[in-house]
């Protein structure tokens, strides 16, 4: 039995000690549209995907508006990168295949092999332990596991653009509802030119039987990943999802602007796990992917409850804020993350609790960890207004710092319309302390271990909100991604 | 009030109103004569800086004012006061207003005018120069010259710039080395407005020389209930092994502009505490920076904000750590009532040579209405990995069981809540060691009551 | 198994060990008693090579190695373990980890086999029974929200699990209840063999009711004045340190 790894624990130590391990780069062919984006396109993306007309006049309209924005990229973000030709990235890239697949045989070996490669079997025969995979290279889904077994469960676990052929009445319902086109630069430019990403549907009452995954990879060079999700959790319905990315090792940047929206109704509940590594570039800062991403969840019914959970260790930048709209009376919003930054990765990340509803509650439990010459920022907006009479709001941001050339900010704007409101925000900054480590190797344990040891433990609280399996890779990531960081 | 929309340009950024220009050219003229030339140079260039800069009204790139609105402080042509309007001011109607004790050292400004009247200087021994700041660029050209805005960059801040620019007087004050001055040394600005929108720009320049040690007491008052707009400036230069105890008492009339900036440096083992209470009005800006330029010294801010009706209070306090073995500590709390807008923005940078440095920051508030609204922003930038930081901010009501538990010992509804308040504000209120200001703000938070 | 040879230490430029000489031999258990300020963590710290002490003159050897040239975990896996006077917490990382971790790497430097995770599970369910620990506070993280009491035995179980050859044990008496103090004395009786030794650290002589020392050497002002059987114990319990402190100012 295998489980989808975003690294595979069965490496060795000398795997485990090369630079990043997911820099494979697969030879398989690719349809890959010119550079540049323009109104064709955008059209040529939507007539690939053979779209109904809605999508396209509103990839237009997201287009229009994103060339008035043309030069304003968010510049309030402390991260630092030059700026971006969006005419030299291919905003299309998907490998050849079969237009309709009847089975998985159908699917390019080698892009089967590529997954394997990644620990993520998507030959069904393999059977994984309850988990359904939907496998997302470069811009498109090529594979979908345990379809069969959700469809009867009567949840639609999909890719986009699947779900925009046979499900569009949903996605025409909910697509933009919690991160409309104009939301912010990358996400009207995803509103452009998404290409594919998971769709989910969990009907009424039901509980979603196994794990939902998704699994990301970018492959082809100088292109971008758009991909757009979308999780729909009906009337007391349940549902754990799970992403992981990759990218192989480049010389050039790789942009990775996706968006993912969420909505929970009436007495539903969505987990929402991430565990994002990317590839964050070399020691000297050449290469790696800019991970500019919007996530949103509303949680609209009441009584709903949406959480996020993530942990960052990869990408030459990270850009990206979960965050949660409390729309529903009694609505929880929970935002929980690691990030890591050694070399010379930079991390902006957060979470923005909107508190509109009656008693809604939100909890955030940040841990940011800094290393190399990395920049590590957690940005948040905890946000009550009028109408959320007795909302509650508890906010930790604790930073680490390992060695003396990296940076950790912490940045939390606090916006209380209401007095019946209860908001609270502690934060720390530290770096492991000497009494500690010595405690540590006073037992036999050496200093590198015993650094990992401690920075673990700094993440327990958040590793234990990640499904059991994710949060033994979760453990492996910060490992590995820590090397070179200590002793 | 006139509005006049002629101070924006094309990208909606505001630009230096019509009224400044011609105030400074008269201005300009009436000080040339017998200003340094370095002063009048200067006073060039930061009013050709200040044309270009305007007040930002902008949002974007502009996050020292996010969360207050100057549009109205900016689109307005305050006027500059050429004739001192002393006569309506006595001292009488200033000890009603502010802090007061009888044997402080005193220096009266009138709408930023000196007011020999009112004032009691203490300039005559050479251990300690309290004065006029006017008089000093005579006697003590070359300190004030090195001192002067040494603290201040007004080629970035529209405020600090139009200071600079319209500084014609302020206060001055020099401890020698090793000297401790008896006295609490009290600066009072007063504005009295006018029908007309009126600016005054108080400025004042401390130094403490090493060694020394005093307590200071900075009051901004409003006299009349008028519009009025109070650019303030404030350097303190804190030397080596000194001890400063600065306290800021701001009660603005109620639809007044008030934009205080204090830039205070440390010098080596120095200690630096700042106590302050910010009154609300339509704009109550207190934007205080402390420097800590070399090893082993600390400092100490508390501050404790207070609006009601539709007023504003912005804290904004910024800790630059450069130097290694200093602490900072902060401590505010706001009390917000009606449909008032509290802001407060800490931030605290550690630069990467400021290794074992201990900072904490905390922000509490009080919401004690429906409307009021507080923005608290306590943000940590840290590049040194041998440091303790922390901060935290809380934000919430009355609580229902403290007001039950007074009501049933038969303390009646209103004076339950001016208690519970000032139970909430003690711990600030203690930090000033001066009964005078204790008893003002005391008086404040309690009126109404039968606590007095 | 043990020898110290003039060690002179000094902390931020102050002398804290003015020459102390030291011979512990495999099997034997030595009790080290002082004042406070007498030096007495100190040394237990510099054995076991804890950072921010400079060691000016003089050599620490445990089993022909000098110890001074190795690192701190190296030390812990030659078979040197330190029961902290106050032990630190570990935010996070469970007990259970800290253990695992720390007896793979004696086992694996000891030549043996790392324990598999049942057999760790066995040894460690048997000595947390016998040490007398809550075993649910076993689950929580190292030390954290421990009173000063499960501190110490907490302490006691690791060493227990360790085994090491020497065990510095750094004032574990202190702050105990009359049954944790019996408690933990027998765990260390218990460890009595030929070739474990004990180097018991405390300011009291109570423990040594409890446990018998082979050896007792009184510590004042970074030197050891006097050594002697266990009988010395009872006379510091009589006549105090102050004795020994005049000793040494007349000498």
């Amino acid at each position: 039995m295998t489980n989808p790894k975003v690294i595979s624990r069965t490496s060795s130590d000398k795997e485990l000690n090369s630079d990043y391990k997911y820099g494979f780069v697969t030879d398989i062919e690719t349809d890959l549209a010119p550079k540049g984006v323009n109104e064709d396109i955008v059209r040529l993306i939507s007539a690939k995907k053979n779209e109904p007309e809605f999508l396209l006049e509103w990839r237009l309209k997201a287009y229009r508006h994103w060339l008035k924005q043309a030069g304003k990229d968010p510049d309030w973000a402390k991260i630092k990168f030059p700026a971006i030709d969006y005419q030299d990235i291919h905003y299309y890239a998907s490998p050849v295949q079969a237009p309709q697949l009847e089975s998985l045989d159908e699917v390019d070996p080698e892009l089967i092999e590529a997954f394997n490669k990644l620990g993520i079997p998507i030959e069904e025969q393999k059977k994984m332990s309850g988990v359904a995979v939907d496998a997302i290279f470069d811009s498109s889904s090529v594979a979908t596991t345990y379809q069969e077994s959700l469809e009867k469960a009567g949840v639609i676990f999909c890719s986009m653009s699947e779900a925009v052929q046979r499900y569009p009445d949903l996605v025409r319902k909910y697509l933009g509802s919690v991160v409309p086109y104009s939301d912010n630069y990358y996400a009207t430019l995803n509103s452009a030119v998404f290409s594919d990403g998971s769709f989910v549907y969990v009907p009424p009452g039901v509980r979603c039987p196994m794990e939902l995954m998704t699994y990301f990879r970018i492959n082809a060079e100088e292109s971008g990943q758009f991909e757009r999700t979308l999780i729909i959790a009906d009337k007391g319905s349940s549902v754990s999802y799970l992403e992981g990315c990759t990218a192989p090792m480049r010389k050039s940047h790789q942009l990775h602007a996706a968006v993912v929206e969420l909505v929970a109704l009436d007495d539903a509940e969505i987990k929402y796990s991430t565990l994002q590594n990317w590839y964050p570039g070399d020691k000297n800062g050449e290469g790696g992917v800019y991970n500019f991403v919007t996530k949103r969840g509303k949680a609209l019914g009441n009584n709903s409850k949406i959480s996020w959970t993530q942990v960052e260790t990869g990408s030459a930048i990270t850009w990206k804020y979960p965050s949660v709209i409390l729309q529903g009376d009694n609505s929880v919003g929970e935002f929980y993350s690691v990030a890591l930054v050694n070399n010379h990765q930079q991390a902006d990340t957060g979470t923005k609790m909107i508190h509109i509803g009656r008693n809604t509650k939100s909890t955030i439990v940040a841990k940011g960890i800094s290393a190399g010459k990395g920049s590590n920022t957690y940005r948040g907006l905890v946000q009550i207004m009028p109408s959320a009479q007795n909302a509650t709001n508890f906010t930790q941001c604790d930073s680490l710092l390992i060695g003396d050339k990296c940076g950790a900010h912490t940045v939390p704007y606090i916006d209380v319309r209401n007095q019946t409101a209860r908001m609270e925000h502690e934060a720390s900054t530290s770096k492991v302390s000497d009494d500690q480590l010595f405690y540590s190797m006073q037992r036999g344990i050496s200093e590198e271990e015993s650094h990992y040891m401690i920075v673990n433990g700094f993440c327990r609280g958040i590793f234990q909100e990640l499904p059991f399996e994710f949060a033994m890779e979760a453990q492996q990531l910060l490992r590995v991604n820590l090397e070179g960081a200590v002793g | 009030m006139v509005v006049n929309l002629r101070g924006l340009n094309m990208s909606g950024n505001s630009v230096a109103h019509d009224q400044y220009r011609l105030d400074f050219k008269e201005l300009d003229g009436r000080l040339v004569p017998d200003s340094p030339s370095w002063l009048s140079e200067n006073r060039q260039i930061a009013f050709s800086e200040f044309e270009n800069l305007g007040f930002r009204t902008t949002k974007r790139a502009n996050e020292r004012w996010k969360y207050t609105n100057i549009a109205p402080l900016a689109r307005t042509g305050f006027r500059y006061r050429f004739e001192p309007n002393e006569d309506v001011v006595t001292i009488r109607s200033i000890r009603e207003l502010l802090p007061w004790h009888e044997d402080w050292t005193r220096l009266v400004f009138v709408d930023g005018m000196y007011s020999d009247l009112l004032s009691n200087p203490d300039n005559n021994s050479s251990d300690v120069y309290v004065g006029q700041l006017r008089e000093a660029m005579v006697d003590r050209s070359d300190v004030i010259e090195n001192s002067l805005g040494s603290l201040v960059s007004y080629s970035k801040d529209g405020f600090l710039a139009a200071n600079m620019a319209f500084l014609s007087d302020g206060a001055f004050v020099h401890v020698s080395n090793g000297v401790s001055p008896r006295k609490v040394i009290h600066l009072i600005f007063v504005s009295t407005g006018d029908e007309d929108p009126m600016v005054s720009y108080p400025r004042t320049l401390v130094l403490a020389g090493s060694g020394s040690d005093m307590t200071l007491v900075e009051s901004y008052v409003g006299l009349l209930n008028n519009s009025y707009f109070t650019n303030a400036v404030t350097e303190v230069l804190v030397e080596d092994g000194s001890k400063v105890e600065h306290y800021r008492y701001m009660k603005e009339s109620q639809d007044a502009f008030h934009v205080g900036t204090s830039r205070v440096q440390l010098g080596r083992d120095s200690t630096f505490s700042s106590s302050s209470f910010s009154q609300g009005s339509s704009i109550a800006r207190n934007d205080l920076g402390v420097t800590f330029n070399s090893p082993g010294s600390s400092c100490s801010l508390s501050g404790l904000y207070q609006a009601s009706d539709s007023e504003h209070v912005d804290s904004s306090i910024d800790i630059d750590h450069a130097s290694p073995n200093c602490s900072s500590d902060q401590y505010f709390k706001g009390i917000l009532d009606g449909n008032s807008r509290g802001v407060f923005s800490g931030k605290v940078l550690v630069r990467p040579e400021a290794q074992k440095t201990i900072a904490r920051q905390a922000d509490k508030n009080l919401l004690l209405s429906e409307g009021a609204r507080i923005n608290t922003k306590p943000s940590l930038e840290i590049f040194a990995d041998d440091v303790v930081c922390s901060h935290g901010a809380t934000a919430g009501a009355l609580a229902d069981e403290l007001m039950f538990y007074m009501m049933s010992r038969g303390i009646d509804e209103k004076t339950a809540r001016s208690l519970i308040v000032y139970g909430f504000a003690s711990e600030i209120i203690d930090k000033f060691n001066l009964a005078p200001i204790r008893d003002r703000i005391e008086c404040l938070l309690l009126d109404g009551s039968d606590f007095q | 198994m043990l020898d110290i040879r003039d060690l002179q230490v000094e902390v931020s430029g102050e002398r804290i060990l003015k020459g102390v000489n030291l011979t512990v031999n495999a099997g034997e258990i030595h009790a080290v008693m002082g004042p406070n300020g007498s030096g007495k963590s100190t040394l237990t710290h510099v054995i076991a090579g804890k950072p921010g002490y400079d060691v000016v003159q003089g050599e620490v050897v445990f089993e022909g190695i000098d110890l001074l040239e190795l690192s701190p975990d190296q030390r812990a896996r030659e078979g040197i373990f330190l029961a902290f006077q106050y032990p630190v917490e570990l935010p996070g990382v469970r007990n259970r980890q800290l253990l695992k971790s720390a007896l793979d790497a004696v086992r694996l430097h000891r030549g043996q086999e790392e324990l598999s995770a049942r057999e760790f599970d066995k040894l460690f369910k048997t000595k947390v029974k016998e040490i007398g620990m809550d075993a649910e506070l076993m689950k929580r993280s190292v030390n954290e929200g421990f009173s000063g009491g499960e501190k110490k035995r907490s302490e006691i179980l690791q060493l227990s699990m360790l085994d090491p050859k020497l065990a510095l044990l750094d004032e574990t008496d202190s702050g105990l209840d009359i049954d944790a103090l019996k408690s933990i004395s027998e765990s260390i009786n218990r460890r009595v063999s030929s070739d474990r030794s004990t180097l018991l650290v405390t300011h009291y002589q109570r423990i040594l009711n409890y446990v018998q020392p082979d050896c007792v050497h009184v510590l004042v002002d970074g030197i050891i004045v006097e050594s002697g059987g266990r009988e010395l114990a009872s006379e510091l319990e009589a006549s105090g340190y102050k004795s020994f402190k005049d000793k040494d100012i007349q000498e």
